[in-house]
Formats: structure tokens, sequence, C-alpha cells
């Protein structure tokens, strides 16, 4: 056994150092434990590394020491040619850069306003550490960086490096007095970045010859090369917006063919760096400063808004017009135009010639009888061209001009008026209604209906109630169209009207509709009429043409006059309230069994 | 001239060298590799620990102080690096007990001889490294045979001038 090792010393002295870094190996690569748990190497490794680096970083810190010592005397005390005057652009540079970073510095703030808007945390860079590289790992593959600043300076774990001109990497290990960065061109590392113009979103790593580029990127035609390269802010390590680097070339992934490989130029000089910039601290608010130079851009902004106004009044003279009279209806003064009430009704505007149309020209619902039915009332005179029919006609309320071959309507008022179910008026006045026809004349002063019906056949239908005749006159049995006057006053007093004026012995009445199976039943009429279809002109039934007959509209200002209902009365056509003189009613109902729809009754 | 040349191998039986000198070598180039690559971005191209390595394995021709050596130095490189420590540890163990092993049996005071040690046993460092990298750690690793012959010829060239400067140090112990 002694000769066996005595032998095979060496061989046996290899393989026990190499079966014990392999060992070492498989147990640093093993899968990583969850974040807020693990840590970037074990306690052993970590021991390693720092001695590693313990032993490396005061050689280190020596050479850089007595080089930036050397610099520091030839920069500060020898080479100071034009340094006046460098420091003069220097200073007028700084006070450009300040108001350009207040103007920054506002959008910002409207960012950031709005970002609370959404409960969207941004982080702001609010403190850095500057630190200086005082070595690398030496090994290609190896994208590491040495800092001399470490964990009694602040530094930890996961913390953003930064330059001037963008990102370098994030802090891999930190010792108490050196930290080691891995850069973002290292393949192990990891950054979320966002394409600046197409707004494509990719993680950042390096490739295996160290150049940084987006993995795996859906093939675009929009990605150009120099399109600026930011980060995300997705990866909760480096915060949104700083620069990275810009698109150089666009490769095809050679293990996802489809996808895509965008290779970026980094921003910083990865190759020449001395100083960069630990970001120790990220708020979600700007600095002081940053404050500061809001309140002076807001300043400056505002002064210079107003000094462009007042400029461009001055060189643009013949945009105002002195002699235009002045805006006196300012609509967008009011709160709602101001935007105060964007979800304003919208309205339509006053109508001109209001109508019964017209928005809120309808009563409450409340104030309507049930079966009453809301009508319109003209009044006025109406002259029309057409010849008059052979009955003379004349008005007590109006003046009707018959017989001329031009037609003057003058109305005064056109409202909506309650007409009670029954066919009676509302005492409020009289309204003269055009009528039919009417075979003795008697009533033919009133022109025709200016909705005239052709009558076809009439009948006259005698109520129960004794209404019948008494207080309306119809349509006589000629068929020329005449006017029927009527008084808004309940048909219950029209008995004492027919003395005054008593109807003539044989009306028409014009049948709106089905006929109720009493009232269709001619043997029960007085006299052998002819009902009259509705129609939009009136056709006489004396055998003249159908011609549209003269109309005075009229209204009686006085209550005192009286009552007249003459000539046929024209009902809905729907057929489901019939006149009441075509309803056997034992005794009058108080109140009519449904409203009719407006317009169904002139 | 006559520093340079390579020995009798009589007279190398006889030499040896410093402890300190074995402590401050190593730390050396690691430092300067890692200082300089900082600066002169190119210099990585160079891998002083291995070059050291070899040098210490072949001058003291005992494979048992190559292999240590070789894995101290390794292990150190790897704590520089992000990578796990042992990787180049391994390579660097494999190496110093090649070198030393060869030598025993051959004449390698010769700078003809060491050169074509140093091209050949870069090369078989790099392909170890690629194999650990790219098979056991599954990380990406650009082999190209040109690089690495430009590679493995820098270094043999900067081998020749560090090991004549090495070789100063020696001590001649008769």
């Amino acid at each position: 056994m002694e000769s066996f090792l005595s032998r095979y010393k060496n061989a046996l002295v290899l393989i026990v150092v190499l079966l014990a870094q392999v060992i070492g190996v498989a147990i640093q690569v093993r899968r990583p434990l969850p974040k807020e748990h693990a840590q970037p190497d074990a306690g052993g490794v970590r021991l390693i590394r720092y001695w590693a680096i313990s032993l490396v970083s005061p050689p280190e810190r020596l050479v850089h020491w007595l080089g930036t010592s050397i610099l520091g005397v030839w920069d500060n005390y020898l080479d100071l040619v034009h340094v006046r005057q460098q420091n003069k652009d220097l200073e007028s540079e700084l006070r450009r850069l300040r108001i350009q970073e207040g103007g920054i510095a506002e959008d910002a703030r409207q960012g950031q306003r709005l970002q609370q808007l959404l409960a969207f945390k941004e982080k702001y860079v609010y403190h850095t550490l500057p630190a200086q590289i005082i070595g690398t790992s030496g090994v290609e593959q190896s994208r590491i960086l040495s800092i001399d600043k470490g964990a009694k300076d602040g530094v930890a774990v996961d913390m953003p490096v930064i330059t001037q001109d963008g990102v370098v990497g994030r802090i891999r290990e930190v010792f108490p007095h050196t930290s080691q960065v891995l850069e973002i061109t290292d393949p192990t590392s990891g950054a979320g970045v966002i394409l600046a113009t197409t707004r494509i979103r990719g993680i950042l790593r390096g490739n295996a010859l160290g150049q940084p580029q987006v993995m795996s990127v859906m093939p675009d035609e929009r990605i150009k090369a120099g399109e600026p390269v930011v980060t995300s802010g997705g990866d909760q390590i480096f915060p949104r917006g700083l620069a990275v680097g810009y698109v150089d070339r666009v490769i095809v992934d050679p293990e996802r063919d489809p996808l895509v490989d965008v290779v970026i130029r980094p921003a910083a000089n990865l190759s020449q760096l001395e100083e960069v910039l630990v970001i120790t601290n990220m708020g979600a608010e700007v600095t002081p400063r940053q404050k500061l130079d809001m309140i002076q851009s807001e300043a400056v902004a505002s002064t210079e808004q107003l000094r462009a106004s007042e400029v461009l009044a001055e060189r643009l003279p013949s945009r105002i017009d002195p002699d235009a009279p002045p805006d006196s209806e300012d609509n967008d003064a009011s709160p709602d135009a101001q935007g105060e009430d964007i979800g304003r009704p919208m309205r339509p505007p006053a109508a001109v010639h209001a109508d019964r149309f017209t928005p809120n020209a309808t009563p409450a619902a409340t104030t309507l009888t049930p079966g009453a039915r809301l009508a319109p009332q003209s009044e006025g005179v109406l002259t029309v061209s057409k010849p008059r029919p052979a009955t003379p006609s004349s008005s007590s309320s109006g003046v009707a001009s018959g017989g001329t071959d031009s037609a003057e309507v003058t109305p005064k008022r056109k409202v909506p008026e309650m007409v009670p179910d029954d066919g009676s008026r509302p005492p409020a006045g009289t309204v003269t209604r055009p009528a039919i026809a009417n075979s003795t004349g008697e009533n033919a002063n009133h022109a025709p209906a200016s909705t005239p019906k052709p009558a076809a056949s009439a009948s006259t239908v005698s109520s129960g109630n004794g209404e019948t005749g008494s207080s309306e006159t119809r349509s006589s049995t000629t068929g020329v169209a005449t006017p029927v006057t009527r008084q808004a006053v309940p048909k219950t007093n029209n008995a004492a009207n027919a003395g005054v004026n008593p109807p003539p012995p044989k009306t028409i009445v014009v049948v709106d509709g089905p006929l109720p199976p009493s009232a269709k039943k001619p043997a029960s009429s007085t006299s052998a009429t002819t009902a009259v279809p509705r129609s939009s002109t009136t056709q006489p039934s004396s055998g003249t043409p159908a011609q549209h007959a003269p109309a005075t509209l009229s209204q009686k200002p006085s209550s005192t006059a009286p009552v007249q209902h003459k000539g046929p009365e024209l009902v809905p056509d729907d057929g489901s309230r019939p006149p009441p003189t075509m309803l056997q009613k034992p005794k009058p109902q108080p109140t009519a069994p449904a409203q009719q729809p407006q317009g169904g009754r002139l | 001239m006559s520093r340079l040349s390579a020995a009798a191998r009589r007279d190398i039986e006889v030499q040896s060298y410093p402890l300190i000198l074995f402590i401050l070598v190593p730390i050396l180039a690691l430092g300067l590799q890692s200082f300089v690559s900082l600066h002169f971005s190119r210099f990585d191209m160079l891998d002083l620990p291995l070059l050291v390595t070899i040098y210490f394995a072949i001058s003291r021709r005992n494979p048992v102080v190559g292999t240590v050596v070789g894995a101290v130095i390794g292990i150190a490189q790897d704590g520089l690096t992000r990578q796990p420590l042992g990787i180049f540890g391994i390579c660097k163990s494999i190496i110093g007990y090649l070198a030393a092993s060869l030598g025993v049996r051959i004449d390698t005071e010769n700078h003809g001889t060491r050169a074509l040690l140093t091209f050949g046993f870069f090369f078989l460092h790099s392909g170890m490294y690629w194999l650990l990298v790219r098979r056991l750690l599954a990380q990406p690793y650009a082999w190209g045979w040109i690089h690495e012959l430009v590679r493995a010829v820098v270094n043999t060239i900067v081998s020749v001038i560090l090991f004549a400067l090495l070789d100063l140090a020696k001590q001649k112990e008769y």
C-alpha cells in the first residue's frame, strides 16, 4: 500500500485536487435559492473570493493611487493652460443646462403626477456614490469590474452602476472596501430595456463576444441602426429611462430561428472606464434641487409665454377687427364649457317656432286628464284661393273670404289645447272647427276643415243620450264641406244651445274608424246617409269636383258667445273612441275610457 | 544572451527559488492581469497566471508542486471573475501537473522547448476551459480558432521573455 501511494503519489494528488474542485464547482452552481434568501455566493466561496480580492486589491489600489497621484499633480498644478477660460465656458454651460434641466424636470413632475394617479411608482435616482475602477477580472469571458467602494461606503448588492453616458452594470459582490461590478456585456447579466423609438421591450445580455444584445425579439422592420435603447425599469434594479446604448445591428437568434437578437453598442465606454456612479438610493420623489429647478422653470416659462402672447398680438394686428362687435355670447365662459363638467347632457338649441313637438312644450302627465287629449288650436284668417262651395259662409268670430284665388292664413296663435274626451271643448274659449259638408247650407258660413275628408257616405247616428243633432251640426247629405263652429262648453249644455242654432235635420257623421255595432245599423238612422271615408281631400257628395274648401279658423274670445256645434266632427281613425253621438250610452260617463293620442282629432 | 540560454541538466538540479518568489510572482501576475486590462482592453488576451503556472511547474519538475501551484493560482484567478471557484483551478491544476511531468523528461531550459510547451499548454488550457464553461456550466463561450491561435502566439512570445526574467531570480545551489 505504501509503495502504491508513493508510486502514484502525483496522480493521486492530481485526482484529489481535481475532485475537490469539481465538487466545489458543483456546489456553487446548484439551483439558486429564492431572491430573498439567496446570496451571490455561499459563505465559503465568498470567503475564498474575498481572499483573492484581498490579495489582488492592495497592489491594485497602490498602483492606482500612485497613478492618480501623479496625474493629479500634473493636472492640478502643471497643466493649467486655458483653465480660466474653460471655467467660464463651463459656468455658462452649467447655467444653460440648469434651465434646460428645469424644463425637463417640469415634464418629469407632470409625469409623476400622472403616475400617482395611476398608482404607478417611479423610481428616481436620488443619491449616487462616485467610485473609481481599480481593476477588472482580466479574463475575456468574465466582464467584471472592481471598484474602490464597499459595504462600509454604503454599497449593496444589485445597486445600479452608471456613468454620465449610460448604464455600466450592477453590483455583484460587496466586500468591506471593494465591490465587484457585473457589466451589462457579461453573458450572465440581465437588464430590462426598451427600444426608444419602436417601444420594443426585451432583456439585455452580453453575448459570447462581449457585446450586449437584446435577446429573442420578434422581427420588426422598424428596428434600425442607431435607435436609442434605454432601461425599462421592469427589472427592479435599474431606474427607468437610463441610456443603455444604440442599436448596432440585428442578427438572427441561432437558437430561436424566427426571433432575432438586437446587438447594442453601449452608450458608456466600458473599455475605458475610470469613474462610475453607484446609485445607492432611489426614491419616489424628486430631489430638492430638482424642485428648485422646477419652480424656476415655471417662472421662466410663464414669463416667456406672456411675452410671446404680447409679441404675437403686436405682430398680428390684422387678425383683430376693431369694428367687430364684441362677442356677447361667451358660451365658453361657462363652467361647463371650460371643461369642469365634461359629462354634461347635450341639449338641442331653442326652437325658433315652437310647436307641440318642441321639447318641454308638452304639459306634464300629472296635469293631464285621463281620456283627454291635447289638440292644437289655430286661430286667424284663412283665405283659400280655391272656389268656395256652393254654400255661403260667414263667421261670427272670424273672417272668411271665399271665392278668391289667393290663400291667406294669418294664425294668431297655435298652442296645444286640452279637449275633453267627450267631444266638448274646455271652457277657456271657443274653437271654430271646419266641417265637411252641409246639405242645408245654414252653417256654410264656416270654411271647410283644413284637413277635409272625402264624403263618400255618411250616416247620422242617434245616440241614446240625445246628443245626436242637438249640439253638433254635421255635414249635410250634399257632401259639401261645411265648417263647424264649436264652443268649448260641455255637451250637457248643448241642448240649450240647440235653440239658438238649431241643428240641421240631416247630418253626416264622419266615422273615423270602425263603427260600433249599434252605429253600423243604417236603418236606425233618421235618414239615409253616406259614410265619409277619410281622405286628404274633401269630396262633396253632390257631385262637385273634389277640391279643397276654404276654411276659416277662428276663435271666439268672448265667453258669453253662444255655443255653436255645427257640422260634422272628425274622430280618430283608430276607432277606439267613436264620437259620443255614436255611442249608446245610458248616461254620460264622467271619464273617457282612454286617452287619445294627440292630433287624433281636429 | 548567455543568461537566456538554457542551462545544462546538471546545473538545473541544483537551482531553487526563494519562497517569497512563489508568493509574490503569482500575486503580481494576477494584479497586472487585472489592472492592465482596465486601461488596455486587449491585455486580456494574455494569461499571466497561466504562464506563471507553467514556469513554476517546469522549473520545479515536481508534479505535486505543479498541481498545487496551479490549483491555488487558478482559484485565485477565479476569485476575480464572476464564475464559480474552481474553473481556472481545474484547468491550471492539470496544466501544472502536465508541465511538471514533462519537465522531468525533457529539457525545459531551452527557450524553444519552453515556447512549444507554452503554445501547446495554452491550447490545452483553452480547450479545457471551453469544455468546463460550455458543457459543465452551460454558459456561452465563443470559440474561434484564429482568435485562440493569436492568443497562443502572443502568450508564447510573452512567455519567452517572462521566463527569462524569472530565470534571473534563480538561486544556484552548488
